[in-house]
């Protein structure tokens, strides 16, 4: 991007390293793919014309500058209907993933309330669906929150029994944003199918990581967001099925926009770029998904070899391939992030990680709250080279080598003391 | 595709040249704005530079700026969002207050399109539940401006919050909080020469909003999802460069005034809604008698002008006008009108075109007339 | 979170970071914190016959600001005596650092190291001072 102010250079893709181009090596290296990604090139390519010259109302039926961005929203809907083998009528466009998730819980539980009043979904999903369950229940629904098993799934039989003849829908979401396990997503629609509940996903962290498809999945909503698949920000859509029909409340009411699902004016240029993301992510899946289990495998590998006393956080198999959330046990997260400054990581989820509590993610997998603060996650992603892949290695396995010397608990493991048999004096 | 003049800058408007800058450049800001690291902190910056100018454009402070994806999320959070029944709307206000605040009276408009405000008092003289009411600045169809400082004199006298929809004059006329008297304000971005996608809602420190989207705590726990970045800096852009847009729009009046001299002279028997109130100096609702307004339109697009019947929001169905129906108009007339709305991109050639355009329409339909 | 320059000091530079012997009757330890808390400080002085802390050591488990408080008053104790030290307040350590709000709890934490070694110390010392008596 020759056009970008100089100024911007810390944070622009160029430095993250995109496309080989080299890398200035005082730029921070971007491992946080879970949070956020870099918006690819050829999706803000798609987009910037349709910021100036094509700026119509994709809403306005009377002329050719409301036509044509009409036909580009039109585009960008099957290409997001596309990745998840859906109809283009079933995709509504929303602001992000949170809005989906919101307007897929409360709309679909506020429209059946007269009749069910029951939601099922579980306790390591998203803030937003959480919020969202937290939400219902004060206006009077009941909600069970599924535990997780130290692999981070959810056990099936526990799903079947929590679903009673009051349930109108259960929410699971496919890929865990903080440990990156994929829930059994086909198992758990054909359930709710034979149970006669809706199924949502929370697919923010799949789409254009696994394989989605609606049909085969027994999905009835699933929640799409733009800028974790390199896309733009302010942009995500809701799958919503027509066949069985799935009905909902929508929360912005007005113009009628979205089949009534969703008022506002489209935001042409940013449902370009969510479908421009999705047509390339769903090219491109199999290689990148094999690209990135070289590379998270790499990663894996060098710390292991580095550092004793490492521990996976979540299914290793049963994991996206871009994932990893180690604790580094003996040194807690924070203290450890601000040596590896020169790495973009996250410490818990984004969400969250302004706050001094650990993850309640890793506290539903059982995790030693000692241990929970002891964690990073690290997201690689299509930018990401094997290069920078070494250099993080050598870093964090460098600090934490150098925090650990540092570090009091450590010296007493070393020593034998079992840390547990110790009285701390909780404040 | 021909294409001579963009005449429905209402419906949205070009983005200005520093705004798509801004948007381009916050694309490659790679950070999720809640993330501690220093790529995070960036992308916060942004948002928080975007809010401290859009603030400024309605003399609020940074911290009464929540970023919404729209004006419409911003009247739906105003008016479900601030704890209180809205119990009267004017009957001329955009869909997205009518839908939210189905249980409130409608306060009459007069002929001009102006709200009447002795309907308010009495209306409000009859509450006793603490209230909200709601009342636009400019309306989208016909330009028209409400005494909108007048209103939320009597909504505070009678103990109401009072919110206000500026999406349509926020850029083209000035705009203050204070000056206004209102507790909440709506905005979005894409009426103002910034990107689509992004909207605020400006609420006084004493104004307890509560969220519509749950979540990731973001804009204060009030709006959760990770921010619109590029919609947001664009925002904050167009905000900016509002200065320099009002002085463009108030050169607009001008040609808006001719663009009615000529459209006057060529259908004597039209009629220019809300022509004798206050308007905002771009935007012109009127008929050609005898000839609906989508038939115009389609002769129009056609000479590649592009302009609307009724608003451009919604489901595609043309629905005769509210606001129209409102002012007392009849249905048959107001089928005939047409909304011709300029932007910062028009110059004296798009209204030429329009004008060559609808008067060898306007002759047609005439020569129709006559031979029938 | 911006650190201040002094905190990112301490934590690229840490002073006195090791371990004393625990069982020398001259050294105090002091172990504050939890490791379920996120931070976990030791603090070891060794204080000469004159009663004057002639050195000081830390471990700390934590973020940068547990690190950076702990570091500092390792600096801060040497050559004051037990009772000096002991008054040593987390307010100056939080100004000191230029702490923000939702960090001090490190400055708390560091005040009460320094409480809980010269505690230990004291403690060792009476019982010697008991032992020497019934001698």
């Amino acid at each position: 991007m020759d056009d970008m102010p100089e100024t911007a250079a810390l944070t622009t893709r160029a430095d993250a390293g995109p496309a080989g181009a080299p890398r200035n090596r005082k730029a921070p290296v971007y491992l946080d793919y879970q949070a956020t990604t870099p918006t690819d090139p050829r999706v803000v390519e798609a987009m910037l014309p349709y910021f100036t010259e094509k700026f119509g109302n994709p809403h306005s039926r009377n002329h050719a500058y409301g036509w044509e961005s009409e036909e580009a929203v039109e585009t960008a809907r099957s290409q997001v209907a596309d990745i998840i083998g859906a109809d283009p009528r079933e995709v509504i466009f929303t602001s992000g993933a949170t809005e989906s998730n919101n307007l897929a819980l409360k709309g679909v539980a506020r429209f059946y309330k007269d009749r069910k009043n029951h939601v099922v979904t579980c306790v390591t999903e998203h803030k937003c669906v959480l919020d969202s369950c937290r939400h219902l229940e004060q206006e009077g629904f009941d909600v069970t929150y599924l535990p997780v098993r130290q692999d981070g799934l959810i056990d099936l039989d526990q799903l079947r029994e929590a679903i009673t003849d009051k349930t109108v829908i259960v929410s699971i979401m496919a890929v865990n944003n903080e440990i990156g396990v994929i829930q059994p997503i086909k198992e758990i629609g054909a359930i709710c199918r034979e149970r006669k509940v809706f199924f949502h996903t929370d697919a923010a962290q799949a789409v254009g990581k696994i394989p989605l498809d609606v049909d085969e999945m027994n999905i009835d909503l699933l929640s799409i967001s733009g800028h974790k698949i390199y896309g733009p920000k302010g942009i995500g859509a809701l799958y919503v099925r027509r066949r069985p029909r799935v009905r909902l409340a929508a929360l912005i009411t007005g113009g009628g926009q979205e089949r009534g699902m969703r008022s506002g004016t489209l935001p042409t240029p940013l449902c370009v770029g969510l479908g421009a993301a999705c047509a390339i992510a769903k090219a491109e899946m199999g290689a990148e998904a094999e690209r990135l289990r070289m590379l998270r495998d790499r990663f894996y590998e060098g710390i292991v070899e580095r550092l004793p006393e490492v521990y996976v956080n979540g299914d290793l198999e049963q994991r996206i391939p871009g994932n990893l959330n180690i604790s580094f046990a003996y040194v807690e997260g924070e203290g450890l992030m601000m040596g590896i400054k020169e790495l973009a990581v996250s410490s818990g989820s984004a969400c969250t990680s302004a706050s001094l509590e650990p993850s309640y993610v890793l506290r539903a997998l059982g995790v030693d709250e000692e241990l929970a603060h002891t964690s990073l996650r690290i997201g690689l992603g299509r930018f990401t080279t094997e290069d920078e892949v070494d250099y993080a290695v050598e870093k964090i396995a460098g600090e934490v080598e150098r925090l650990r010397q540092m570090s009091p608990l450590w010296e007493m493991a070393q020593e034998g003391i079992d840390l547990k048999s110790i009285e701390w004096a909780e404040h | 595709m021909e294409r001579s003049a963009y005449l429905d800058h209402n419906a949205t408007t070009a983005v200005v040249p520093a705004a798509a800058e801004a948007a381009a450049a916050a694309l490659a800001l790679i950070g999720n704005a809640s993330s501690a690291h220093g790529a995070g902190r960036a992308t916060r910056k942004a948002v928080e530079e975007a809010r401290e100018k859009v603030a400024a454009l309605v003399g609020a402070a940074p911290a009464q700026v929540v970023f919404t994806s729209s004006g419409s999320e911003a009247n739906n959070m105003a008016l479900r969002g601030c704890g209180r029944p809205a119990v009267a709307v004017s009957a001329v206000e955009h869909p997205s207050v009518l839908k939210v605040a189905r249980d409130a009276a409608l306060v009459p408009v007069d002929a001009n399109g102006v709200i009447d405000t002795g309907a308010l008092d009495r209306i409000m003289a009859s509450q006793s539940t603490p209230a909200v009411v709601s009342v636009m600045l400019a309306n989208n169809e016909t330009g028209v401006i409400q005494p909108v400082a007048e209103v939320a004199d009597i909504a505070r006298r009678h103990g109401a919050l009072i919110h206000c929809d500026a999406v349509q004059a926020a850029g083209r006329i000035p705009v203050d909080v204070d000056a206004l008297g209102v507790h909440m304000l709506s905005l979005s971005a894409h009426k103002m020469g910034g990107p689509p996608g992004v909207g605020a809602l400006v609420a006084a420190d004493d104004v307890t909003l509560a969220p519509a989207i749950l979540g990731g705590g973001q804009e204060k726990g009030l709006r959760a999802g990770t921010e619109n970045i590029p919609g947001i800096a664009g925002f904050g852009a167009a905000a900016d460069a509002a200065g320099e847009m009002l002085a463009t729009f108030a050169r607009l009046a001008g040609l808006r005034d001719r663009l009615e001299e000529r459209v006057r002279t060529i259908a004597r028997g039209t009629t220019v809604f809300g022509a004798g109130a206050e308007r905002l100096p771009n935007t012109s609702c009127f008929t050609l008698p005898g000839v609906s307004g989508q038939t115009q339109v389609m002769a129009l697009d056609l000479a590649g002008v592009a302009v609307s019947a009724g608003s451009a929001c919604g489901s595609g169905n043309v629905a005769a006008s509210h606001v129209l129906a409102a002012m007392g108009v009849a249905a048959e007339v107001a089928s005939t009108a047409i909304r011709v709305s300029l932007g910062w991109p028009s110059t004296d050639d798009d209204v030429e075109t329009f004008v060559a355009a609808w008067g060898a329409l306007a002759e047609r339909a005439g020569a129709d007339a006559a031979a029938a | 979170m911006a650190y201040s320059d002094k905190v990112i000091d301490h934590y690229e530079h840490p002073r006195n970071v090791g371990s004393l012997d625990k069982n020398d009757d001259s050294v105090g330890t002091g172990l504050v914190g939890a490791p379920a808390c996120g931070d976990v400080m030791k603090l070891q002085i060794k204080v000469d016959a004159e009663g004057i802390i002639e050195d000081a050591k830390f471990k700390t488990f934590g973020c940068g600001s547990a690190i950076a408080s702990s570091s500092l008053v390792t600096e801060w104790v040497k050559g004051k005596s037990v009772d000096e030290a002991s008054t040593i307040k987390n307010t100056e350590i939080a100004e000191h650092l230029a702490l923000p709000p939702v960090k001090i709890h490190c400055s708390v934490l560091a005040e009460d190291a320094i409480k809980a070694a010269v505690a230990d110390y004291k403690a060792k010392r009476d019982d010697d001072d008991k032992i020497e008596a019934a001698e």
